[in-house]
């Protein structure tokens, strides 16, 4: 049924239990006809290596939670792998990106999860003035409604003219 | 609970055609939000739940439309006014069409050249297919009727042609792209969400990714912040006119030098070439590639003194390299018309003395209207012509080589030696040669794109006259996309600046456009003006190589054909028709400009409008607020405004 609602195949869909179940393999059961309700926790997600070097990786974690803590059942972890996969479709993975990218979870991008996502993006290199500059320029850009905050219709119409989004905004297992 | 009642105190009865309808209509949609639910942003579990009730419905009913008069259905007709009233899940569930990827590679789709050649070529291979020489002016060959002069013409007129095409339907694709002119408008929140490269999982990788995202800021921090500042103007036009100076000064040189150089190697070839050296005899090929090496450097010297944004500077830089190599190209031409003037001399010369080695051949046994039967010769005994063709065919491809050779051996040398030096004398020399003075060599991406422009010029003029050029030139590319490959990884460091000369690369196909035309011009020129070989090549023995076209309408179309062509080709019809494109082409651009403005136009719009509409629904909200202040449940906070539309309505 999995296959249904995903983008993956049945074999993609094993070759994922395969690698969830590396993860931690004392907790994760091989047959899954039962159900159960394991979820995996935040600090083992992010050591994966297609997740370990990304910025992003306890936000992308925490937004496919159900708890919104990170703790992954396998339900979440193949929907995320399938929803940031190359078939995916781009309203889709902007509606992610947009979750991601909220930080504080408000369902706007303020100033802050600006700052913030500068911040991991350049690891401090930057001085405050030139955050404090990036941020603003950024918010004029792409504030339709001046609200001096990004909702999901202002990041859809600056994402969508986006010429490297789909070729980024991807990963691989 | 009602309906359930009602249905079930009447007499079971079959599904009238309506209800059947609905029933459809409603399977039917639940099975598109089976197709479409991997496009959903819905948790797992809530998409699992969705499948398991939509499947189970579509089970149920899918059997039952099929049987339609039955006395069971009555009960199915309940649970449908049910599943009617209460879907779970809102309305119809919304197209996610999966838009095809947008590919943002770069459209170098024109490059269909190939190949290395050796000094083999100048020997044997004079004689063979790889040149114009080769073809017989035959005009049907063989039980086809092969017309092989009129092929060979229309496929050199035809792959001009389709080159055109390419690179204009490859231009205007990336116009369309650019979002009409937008793509300076999203710039930091672009690179504020697009530019991590989510495929990364390498560390070194990661570290490289971060400074180079930090780059990018910090350039576009201060191209915000030179925008708005104002210098001493007249102090830098003077800069600017002085640096331009000294560069067509540069270009002048290099001009007269290579010109003096072509002439210097008439003189030698005049004198034969094997009393000379190496040097001297490829010194026409050495000498531009020399040129071509030292005067980019020289260019980039001289435009510190200009200081224009670093965009602007990569244009203007890349124009002066562009503008050096067509001087050198089209001094070589000039020098190959000379040569090719030359050999026409010597053909007529040639042609005089066959008339008497003919006459010598009867040794005067004939009286001057009489037959004989004709005298065998062995072919290989009968002078040749000098054919001027193919004298150019192999100009070309000396050149060709040449280039290839002077790029392969910069690679090594400029950027393998230097690494290896930098590397291992790094251990035993007194300043850190890996950050200060030679360290690495950069890749330069827009010096190697202009390499492959310029070499696809070279191909374009030459494969008229040496028609096998354009195949070998393949091989060529693919040995040096290996090396190239290989020597990058091994030798090259990222380059610093992180600017593209511009937004969707149409700067590129713009000067691959000019460069196409540039190169044909010869070509053409040559086609029109000059007579061809009287011995060699597909169009010997015709006045001018474009008869053949005549010669074709005349014997293999009907007569009336011939004459809708005479008159098509009528300059009083031509040059009406010259003037009414233009006039096309003025007010195309002009509608499109006006289009453009328009655009703009909206958008400007479009902000204010949605300024205002969110203003005034914040104060309904608060004058909604304020009046029923404790009606808490129809009044959401603030943020929500859907809901206080709904409210509204």
């Amino acid at each position: 049924m999995l296959h249904d609602c995903t983008f993956f195949t049945r074999k993609e869909i094993l070759q994922l239990h395969g690698r969830f179940h590396e993860l931690a393999p004392h907790l994760v059961p091989l047959d899954y006809t039962n159900q159960p309700d394991i979820r995996l926790p935040l600090a083992l997600i992010v050591s994966m290596p297609e997740l370990k070097e990304n910025p992003f990786r306890n936000r992308i974690v925490e937004v496919f939670s159900e708890d919104g803590q990170g703790n992954l059942s396998f339900n979440d972890f193949v929907d995320m792998f399938s929803a940031l996969c190359e078939t995916a479709p781009r309203e889709l993975k902007t509606i992610y990106a947009f979750k991601i990218y909220d930080f504080n979870v408000d369902n706007f991008l303020c100033k802050e999860d600006l700052e913030k996502t500068l911040n991991r993006l350049t690891k401090g290199e930057l001085t405050p003035e030139e955050v404090n500059l990036v941020c603003t320029k950024a918010m004029e850009e792409a504030d339709l409604d001046g609200d001096s905050k990004l909702s999901f219709s202002d990041f859809e119409n600056m994402i969508s003219k986006a010429p490297d989004f789909l070729s980024t905004f991807h990963l691989r297992i | 609970e009602d309906e359930e009642e009602k249905v079930g105190e009447e007499k079971p009865e079959v599904l009238s055609p309506e209800e059947l309808e609905k029933l459809k209509e409603e399977v039917d949609e639940r099975k598109k939000l089976i197709s479409t639910l991997r496009g959903k942003p819905w948790p797992m579990r809530k998409k699992l739940l969705t499948l398991r009730e939509s499947h189970e419905f579509v089970e149920k009913y899918e059997g039952a439309l099929g049987k339609g008069k039955s006395r069971k259905l009555y009960a199915y007709k309940v649970m449908m006014l049910k599943a009617l009233m209460g879907r779970p899940y809102g309305s119809m569930p919304r197209k996610t069409v999966p838009r095809a990827d947008e590919a943002n590679a770069m459209d170098f789709a024109v490059l269909w050249d190939f190949g290395v050649i050796t000094n083999y070529l100048f020997g044997y291979a004079q004689y063979s297919v790889l040149f114009y020489g080769y073809y017989n002016s035959q005009r049907a060959i063989g039980w086809l009727k092969f017309r092989m002069p009129l092929s060979y013409f229309l496929v050199g007129v035809g792959t001009v042609a389709y080159s055109y095409m390419v690179v204009i339907r490859t231009m205007a694709r990336n116009a369309n792209e650019d979002g009409g002119g937008d793509n300076n408008s999203f710039n930091f929140s672009w690179k504020m969400f697009t530019s991590w490269d989510y495929l990364i999982g390498n560390p070194e990788t990661a570290d490289n990714k971060f400074a180079s995202i930090t780059t990018s800021f910090k350039e576009a921090i201060l191209e915000e912040q030179e925008s708005r500042k104002d210098d001493n103007i007249h102090l830098t036009r003077f800069l600017r006119v002085l640096a331009n100076f000294l560069v067509l000064c540069c270009l002048a040189g290099s001009g007269y030098l290579i010109y003096f150089v072509v002439r210097r190697s008439q003189k030698f070839a005049l004198e034969g070439l094997e009393s000379h050296s190496w040097w001297e005899r490829n010194e026409v090929n050495m000498v531009m590639s020399l040129l071509g090496m030292f005067c980019p450097m020289l260019f980039d010297v001289i435009s510190a003194l200009e200081n224009y944004h670093p965009r602007i500077a990569l244009q203007w830089q890349l124009g002066r390299i562009f503008a050096l190599f067509l001087g050198n190209l089209y001094t070589f031409i000039i020098a190959l018309m000379d040569e090719i003037n030359l050999k026409r001399e010597e053909e007529e010369v040639l042609k005089l003395n066959m008339t008497i080695w003919e006459a010598s051949l009867y040794n005067g046994t004939l009286g001057a209207n009489s037959t004989a039967p004709p005298i065998t010769v062995h072919p290989a005994d009968i002078p040749r012509g000098p054919c001027w063709e193919t004298m150019v065919g192999q100009e070309f491809v000396r050149l060709i080589v040449s280039d290839t050779m002077t790029t392969y051996i910069t690679l090594l040398i400029g950027d393998f030696l230097r690494a290896v030096l930098v590397r291992f004398l790094n251990y035993c020399w007194c300043w850190d040669l890996e950050a200060g003075f030679p360290s690495y060599s950069e890749f330069d991406v827009s010096g190697n794109v202009l390499g492959l422009i310029f070499n696809q010029g070279m191909i374009w003029m030459g494969a008229f006259y040496a028609p096998c050029l354009p195949a070998l030139n393949v091989l060529r590319l693919h040995v040096s996309m290996y090396l190239q490959c290989w020597a990058v990884m091994c030798c090259n460091v990222p380059q610093e600046r992180v600017f593209k000369a511009s937004g969707s690369n149409n700067f590129y196909m713009a000067m691959l456009l000019v460069i196409l035309f540039l190169s044909t011009l010869p070509a053409i020129y040559t086609i029109v003006t000059i007579p061809p070989s009287f011995d060699c090549g597909p169009f010997s023995g015709k006045s001018r190589m474009f008869d053949v076209i005549q010669e074709t309408l005349e014997s293999d179309f009907p007569a009336w054909f011939g004459k809708v062509f005479s008159y098509a080709s009528n300059p009083g019809l031509v040059l009406p028709f010259l003037l009414l494109m233009v006039l096309a082409i003025y007010y195309l651009q002009s509608t499109s400009k006006s289009y453009k403005q328009a655009n703009l136009e909206l958008k400007k719009k479009l902000q204010t409008v949605s300024r205002t509409i969110n203003k005034v629904l914040t104060l309904i909200q608060y004058l909604l607020y304020s009046l029923c202040g404790t009606c808490t449940d129809i009044v959401c906070p603030p943020e929500s405004t859907p809901c206080v539309v709904l409210a509204l309505t």
